[in-house]
């Protein structure tokens, strides 16, 4: 690359880092306000004295949520839903991704599995019949609800199917001289190869299961069933009440424990924070190699 | 071909491999497409979709009645409309910018920050920009500064949707830079350089090399968000609005939500979800035309 040394283009070098790197923290700074206020003192938070560091630093919102035990419930049921869940798509992700990648020679009917599969991802029959049928399978309150709730992962099936799509024949010819059969060959073959692709989907899975609510709220009619993002929301959004004016919304908001809630909000989404390092390094080479198509 | 014929016998056991994803997606997809059948009946749960009572389109008939439905497809439109124009100027923007930048470490440390907020949920975004926007929040601070009173945001029906639309395009703007970014790299760069000798100043070089070099990713991008003309992204409205701020924030699937589960109104609730439901899938399907025909794309 041939560099410039006229001041004009230096100087635009210079607000370029410094716009890039203005707009980057703009990213982070809500996140890092939200620390600072989850450690200051309550009063100070509610009368809006919090900048960007803690007002009189104290542990006590942490303190209270380790002694809360609907918190804890909430956060237990969304770590077994995100085990299960993840579980879950792995296997079906794989199950479907793998033979559907195969031709139409191969594999009879193939392009109508496909389009029943393109098709429900794109129609579907809205809230209230789905609703319906999950309360008529009598999965209402049950946690496989939330498991089972939006059905398959399908955009992550086809980035499955475009990937072992574009791997090369010799894979499958080396193997079957080998006689492998169609199980070993997906297994001991097929899967290792796509670690990128599979490790992608699974962080999908975990991140939309762990940040999951809807589903949480009118699935599960028992509080002590929802997951930790459901619990959240009811903490923190102003609930529905049809007759408040915004002085009383103003009001509620001064009263609600704002420390606390900051708190809770923190831990919450300290899961994606701390697989954020590993979801970066995939998702880019996951998303480009799954969506180029031969 | 050889391989094709060795493994035609394998078909029985990759129809066993899609046989528990085709199950879960009977019951939980394509069972709830029969479902809309509610949206002709007067639907009763005691007695069931069977058993209920058909009323033709009366559901239909009684939403276009409403005052409200005029209002929320407005707002509906509105909304997306602007997250959708938002969305694809924004990104692309920041990623020419980027493209520019030449500190490579200072590159990847940007990267990995924007993408961060893709991946938080609106309930945390919720909360956190409640608190921000809040009548002694961050944000009223900063405008008292320079001599604007304080005002309650949340409260405001004026300002709802351009909130919304800012903060979706603050969350989003960093991942959707990604496709810009991979379709940026595969500009060949000794273009760059012969521009460079040929003396090009770089706004030269943005007009005849990187534009023209990303145009068909930015068509490509733009007929696809065709689709989501309807979207308009019910769990950040659902988790920042109240009814102070109905009047221009109550979008289709919120309204849904609303009369269905909780006025019990199903087959209203059903009949215009079903609408939203046929002409989103009319939209995309369109949308899939298009770009297969004009920039050869193909889903699978």
């Amino acid at each position: 690359m041939v560099l410039e040394k006229t001041f004009g283009s230096k100087l635009f070098d210079v607000l370029l880092v410094v716009f890039l790197g203005g707009t980057a923290l703009l990213c982070v700074l809500p996140l890092w306000y939200t620390l600072s206020v989850s450690l200051s003192e309550n009063a100070a938070a509610s009368a809006g004295r919090v900048g960007l560091w803690p007002v009189g630093f104290n542990l006590s919102a942490y303190q209270e949520i380790m002694g809360d035990s609907k918190f804890f419930n909430s956060f237990w049921i969304s770590i077994q839903r995100v085990a299960l869940g993840a579980s879950l798509n792995f296997v079906i992700i794989l199950l479907l991704g793998y033979p559907l990648s195969k031709n139409a020679a191969v594999l009879p009917f193939r392009n109508v599995f496909m389009w029943i599969l393109v098709f429900t991802m794109l129609f579907n029959g809205g809230l209230i019949p789905w609703y319906q049928t999950i309360k008529s399978l009598g999965l209402i309150n049950n946690i496989w609800a939330l498991v089972l709730g939006h059905s398959v992962p399908v955009f992550s099936v086809i980035l499955v199917i475009n990937y072992f799509r574009n791997l090369p024949k010799e894979l499958e010819e080396a193997a079957l001289v080998d006689g492998a059969g169609p199980w070993q060959m997906l297994i001991n073959i097929f899967m290792p190869v796509a670690v990128p692709v599979l490790a992608t989907v699974t962080l999908f899975s975990i991140v939309y299961h762990w940040n999951e609510f809807f589903n949480g709220l009118v699935l599960m009619s028992n509080a002590d069933m929802y997951p930790l993002q459901t619990y959240i929301q009811q903490l923190v959004v102003i609930i529905d009440a049809q007759t408040m004016t915004a002085e009383q919304i103003q009001k509620m908001s001064e009263l609600s424990n704002q420390t606390l809630n900051a708190a809770k909000i923190f831990i919450a989404m300290m899961p994606v924070l701390v697989i954020y390092p590993f979801l970066q390094r995939f998702f880019i080479s996951g998303i480009t190699l799954g969506s180029v198509k031969e | 071909m050889t391989c094709n014929m060795k493994t035609r016998g394998y078909a029985k056991h990759y129809y066993l491999m899609l046989l528990p994803g085709f199950i879960w997606l009977t019951l939980f997809s394509i069972v709830p497409m029969f479902g809309i059948v509610i949206a002709f009946q007067d639907f009763n749960p005691g007695l069931g979709m069977l058993r209920s009572e058909w009323i033709g389109l009366e559901n239909f008939k009684y939403m276009f009645t409403l005052n409200d439905s005029k209002s929320i497809f407005f707002n509906t439109i509105f909304i997306a409309v602007m997250k959708i124009v938002a969305n694809l100027i924004v990104p692309l923007v920041f990623a020419l910018l980027l493209n520019e930048l030449r500190i490579s470490v200072l590159k990847r440390w940007i990267q990995t920050i924007v993408y961060l907020p893709h991946f938080l949920s609106w309930v945390i975004l919720s909360g956190i920009l409640l608190d921000i926007f809040s009548f002694n929040g961050p944000i009223n601070a900063v405008l008292s500064m320079f001599g604007v009173s304080p005002t309650l945001f949340f409260a405001r029906a004026d300002l709802f949707p351009f909130i919304i639309v800012g903060s979706d395009v603050w969350k989003e703007f960093g991942f959707n830079t990604i496709i810009y970014l991979a379709a940026l790299t595969g500009i060949n760069p000794s273009l760059y350089e012969a521009a460079a000798i040929d003396g090009a100043s770089r706004l030269q070089r943005l007009r005849s090399i990187t534009l023209p070099g990303i145009m068909t990713t930015i068509i490509l991008l733009s007929v696809l968000s065709l689709g989501n003309v309807l979207n308009a992204g019910f769990e950040q409205i659902f988790n920042l609005y109240n009814p102070l701020v109905y009047s221009t924030g109550d979008i289709i699937d919120t309204w849904v939500y609303r009369t269905g589960l909780l006025n019990l109104q199903y087959g209203l609730a059903t009949a215009m979800g079903l609408l939203k439901s046929v002409i989103s899938f009319v939209l995309i399907a369109a949308s899939y035309f298009l770009a297969a025909k004009f920039a050869n794309y193909r889903i699978f």
